[in-house]
C-alpha cells in the first residue's frame, strides 16, 4: 500500500468541494482512462474581479487523485483567474505534504483540469492531440507515443538522454528497460542503433533434422542397462587416477541424460572436484555417443560439505 | 481499528498455519545443521528434508519424490522450468504461452521474445477462456516449451490443463503448468494430467513464503539454472531453505487432508459474497468464466470507481482484498488480465478481488456485504461517470491530458 502523507488520507477519506457547481461559468474535463483518472473541475468566477467564488470537483480515480482534486479547489477557491494560472503541480503536491513519486501524475491532472477550467472560461479551444501508445513511464504518465516525438525531435540516441527530455524514468527507475527497448525500437525504425545494446540475436538457422544427432534416438539404441556398463566401464578407467589422490566415485543413479554420481573420501571438499566432474561427464559422453550431464550428489558423503 | 479482522487477499498470499509453525519452528532453533553434512547435527535434518519431499510428491500425486524440486518461490520454478528447457532444446525457436500468466511467466516471455523467440501468445474471450483453436494451430516441431496457468490469479478461471496438455505430449512438445493458483485450493494429481513440469508456491496454501517447489517429470530434459553444488541433485544449488521446505512439506499434508471439506464451505461462502454484492450495488458484475474457477476466488468490477480506492476505504473497516493482482498494484494502467478480456476501462479500474481461504468465517462475509455498498455509493457521488440523480451511469469524454 503506498504510504500517503496524513494530509492526502484526510483529503481522501473527507474530500472538500467534492461537487458539481451550480451555476458553473468554467469547466475543465481531463483524463486519462488507461491511467484511470478522469477529473472533471467545476468554477464559478466572479465576471467583474475575475475571482473564483466557487470549485466543485468530480473525480474518478485513485486515493491520491481524489486528494489531489480536492487539495486544488481549496487552493483556488479566493484567487483570481490569473492567479489561479500560476498553479502548479509541484504546489499542489506541496499543500498535500507530498505525494509518491509513482502518484506525481495526479497533482499534474490536477493542474490540467484548472488550465482547461480557464481556457473553457476565456472561450479558448485546447488542442485535443494526445494520442496514447503504450504506458512507459508510470510515475509520470508518460507514453510510448510521447517518447517517440520526443526522441524524433532531439535525436536523442540514450536512455539518460530520454530521462532528461521527457522526466519518463525520472522517478521510480523501474521503467528504464522499457525506455531502453522503446528507444530500440523508434532507433530501429530510423535505420540507427542503440550504443551498446546488441540487436536481436541471430535465429540460427535450423537445421535439418537428419544432420542433428537427436540425442534420444541415440539413445534407444542403447538399453539402460548396457548404458549403465558403458558409464560404469568409463568409472573404472578414471577410478584409479581418483583414487590416488585419496577420493572415490560412485555410480549412483542414471536418469535420461542424467547421471548422478557420487565423488567420496579427499574429493570431500576438494576444488578441483569440479574439474573432475566435467572429465568424466565428457568421457561418458564419449562412450555412449550421446551428450549426458553428471550431477554430484550427495550419496554416500557430503560432496562440497556445507556450502 | 477494533473492528475485525476481514483478510480475504488469500490469492496474494495466505495465514501459516499454526500446525506448520509448529512443524518448522525446531528447525529454527534446535535443528540448525546443513541437511548435506554427515555429522548429526545435519542428519535430523536431512531426514526432516526428505520427508517434506513425499509430503510434495504424495500432495501432487508425483511418482518418485525425486521429481520434486525445491526453490526459493514458484516464480523461481516457472522460470526454470521456461529456461531449462528452452536450453536443452536450442534448435527450436517458439514458445507457446497466454496473454493472461502471471508476470512470472509474461515478462520472462517477453524477454525471450526480444532474444529472438517466436512466442505465440494465446488470447482468452470475454470470459477468461482460452482460444484452444489458436492453441492448436500453434502446435509445432519448432515450438521448445508450452507453459500455461491452470487457474488465473485475478479471476480464478480455470484453463482445461489435461486437454492443453494431452495435445502438447501428442505433439512431442514439453509442458509447464503454473499451477499456483490451484495447490491447495482444487485436488492436484499429475498421474492423470500429461504435464511435464508443474510450478507450485508454498504461501499460497498456508506454508510461509520463501519456498517453491517445481515437478519435473522423469524423463524430461533438464538444464539448471542456478549451478554450483549438490542440492536437489545438482538441480538446483545453494544450500536449501530448510525450514521453508519442512513448513511447505506440512502444508501440503494438511491441505491434502482437508481439501474437499474445506473447497464445499468456502465455496459457498464466496457464492454469498458474490451474489449479495452483486444485489445490493447497482452496475457491478462478476469477471471471468464463473461457472468454471477455483472455490476460493471472485473477481467483482465495480462500474465507474477505481479500485485503489475502494481498496483504502476497505481498509478502514479492516477489510483486505486486492485490485487485479497484488503484484500489479502500483501500476496504472488495468491489469493486463481485465485488458484481455475486454472489460471496459471505467469497469476494469473498479475490479475487486475478493479470495477466501479455510480461515474465512461467515461473519467476514458479513462484514463486507455490510461495509462494502456505501463506500462503492459514496465514491459514485464523487464520479464524473456517475449521475446520482438517476443512480446511473451518464456520458463523461473529457479531454486526455
Amino acid at each position: 500500500m503506498w504510504n500517503y502523507s496524513e494530509k492526502v488520507k484526510d483529503h481522501f477519506f473527507a474530500p472538500r468541494n467534492a461537487k458539481a457547481v451550480e451555476d458553473a461559468n468554467a469547466t475543465g474535463d481531463v483524463g486519462s482512462l488507461s491511467c484511470g483518472d478522469a477529473l472533471r473541475l467545476t468554477l464559478k468566477v466572479n465576471e467583474e474581479t475575475e475571482i473564483i467564488e466557487e470549485a466543485g470537483f468530480q473525480t474518478f480515480g485513485c486515493g491520491s487523485a481524489i486528494a489531489s482534486s480536492s487539495a486544488l479547489t481549496e487552493m483556488i477557491i479566493g484567487k483570481t483567474i490569473s492567479e489561479a494560472q500560476n498553479l502548479t503541480n509541484q504546489q499542489i503536491a506541496d499543500y498535500l505534504d507530498g505525494l509518491p513519486p509513482e502518484k506525481m501524475h495526479c497533482s499534474v491532472m490536477g493542474m490540467e483540469a484548472l488550465h482547461a477550467a480557464i481556457a473553457n472560461y476565456r472561450g479558448e479551444e485546447v488542442a485535443e492531440d494526445h494520442d496514447e501508445g503504450e504506458l512507459i513511464c508510470r510515475c509520470y504518465a508518460i507514453d510510448s507515443e510521447l517518447i517517440k516525438r520526443v526522441v524524433l525531435q532531439n535525436n536523442l540516441t540514450s536512455l539518460g538522454d530520454v530521462i532528461r527530455y521527457t522526466k519518463a524514468g525520472g522517478a521510480c527507475g523501474a521503467c528504464h528497460e522499457k525506455i531502453e527497448w522503446a528507444l530500440e525500437d523508434i532507433l530501429k525504425a530510423e535505420g540507427k542503433t542503440l550504443g551498446g545494446i546488441p540487436a536481436k540475436l541471430p535465429v540460427p538457422e535450423t537445421k535439418p533434422e537428419t544432420a542433428t544427432p537427436a540425442p534420444a534416438a541415440a539413445s534407444t539404441k542403447l538399453t539402460t542397462v548396457q548404458r549403465i556398463k558403458k558409464i560404469e566401464a568409463v568409472l573404472d578407467e578414471v577410478r584409479p587416477g581418483i583414487q590416488a589422490d585419496g577420493g572415490d566415485i560412485q555410480l549412483n543413479d542414471v536418469e535420461d541424460d542424467m547421471v548422478f554420481v557420487s565423488l567420496t573420501g579427499a574429493c570431500n571438499g576438494c576444488g578441483l572436484a569440479g574439474a573432475t566432474i566435467a572429465m568424466v561427464e565428457e568421457r561418458i559422453a564419449d562412450a555412449l555417443g550421446e551428450n549426458i550431464t553428471v550431477y554430484p550428489v550427495a550419496g554416500s558423503s557430503a560432496m562440497g560439505g556445507a556450502a | 481499528m477494533s473492528e475485525l479482522k476481514c483478510y480475504l487477499d488469500n490469492n496474494a498470499t495466505t495465514q501459516i498455519d499454526p500446525a506448520v509453525v509448529e512443524t518448522m519452528m525446531p528447525f529454527l532453533t534446535e535443528h540448525y545443521g546443513n541437511p548435506s553434512s554427515i555429522h548429526s547435527f545435519g542428519q535430523p535434518v536431512g531426514k526432516a528434508l526428505a520427508k517434506a519431499r513425499e509430503q510434495v510428491q504424495t500432495f501432487i500425486g508425483a511418482e518418485h519424490s525425486s521429481e520434486i524440486i525445491f526453490t526459493s518461490c514458484a516464480t523461481e520454478a516457472t522460470a526454470t522450468a521456461i529456461l531449462s528447457t528452452v536450453e536443452s532444446y536450442p534448435e527450436k525457436k517458439e514458445i507457446i504461452t497466454s496473454v493472461v500468466e502471471h508476470p512470472a511467466t509474461l515478462e520472462l516471455c517477453r524477454t525471450l521474445e526480444r532474444k529472438g523467440y517466436k512466442i505465440h501468445w494465446i488470447g482468452v474471450d470475454k470470459q477468461g477462456r482460452l482460444d484452444i483453436d489458436a492453441y492448436k494451430q500453434a502446435l509445432s516441431k519448432n515450438v521448445a516449451i508450452i507453459s500455461i496457468m491452470w487457474a488465473n490469479n485475478e479471476t480464478g478461471t480455470l484453463f482445461p490443463i489435461q486437454k492443453l496438455a494431452m495435445l502438447a505430449k501428442q505433439a512431442g512438445i514439453p509442458f509447464h503448468c503454473d499451477a499456483v493458483q490451484v495447490a491447495g485450493k482444487m485436488p492436484i494429481n499429475v498421474e492423470f494430467v500429461d504435464v511435464d513440469m508443474l510450478s507450485i508456491s508454498g504461501h499460497k496454501f498456508h506454508a510461509p513464503k520463501g519456498v517453491g517447489a517445481l515437478y519435473l517429470r522423469r524423463g524430461s530434459k533438464f538444464r539448471p539454472m542456478i549451478r554450483g553444488g549438490h542440492q536437489e541433485r545438482g538441480r538446483r544449488a545453494g544450500t536449501e531453505n530448510v525450514t521453508g521446505i519442512i513448513a511447505m512439506g506440512k502444508a501440503c499434508e494438511l491441505a491434502a487432508k482437508s481439501i474437499f471439506e474445506d473447497t464445499a464451505r468456502i465455496e459457498l461462502m464466496r457464492s454469498r459474497l458474490e451474489q449479495g454484492l452483486r444485489a445490493r450495488i447497482p452496475n457491478s458484475f462478476v469477471t471471468g468464466d464463473v461457472k468454471n474457477r477455483v472455490p476460493n476466488t471472485t473477481n467483482v468490477a465495480f462500474e465507474f470507481v477505481e479500485g485503489e480506492a475502494i481498496l483504502l476505504m476497505l481498509n478502514q473497516h479492516g477489510i483486505a482484498a486486492s485490485s487485479g493482482s497484488a503484484c500489479t498494484s502500483g501500476a496504472l494502467e488495468p491489469s493486463h488480465v481485465m485488458k484481455a478480456m475486454e472489460i471496459p476501462y471505467t469497469a476494469a479500474h473498479g475490479a475487486i478481488r475478493f479470495s477466501l481461504s479455510r480461515f474465512t468465517t461467515e461473519d467476514m462475509i458479513d462484514h463486507v456485504l455490510e461495509k462494502l455498498p456505501p463506500i462503492i455509493e459514496r465514491l459514485r457521488l464523487m464520479s464524473p461517470y456517475w449521475d446520482a440523480e438517476n443512480n446511473a451511469a451518464k456520458d463523461f469524454i473529457p479531454m486526455f491530458g
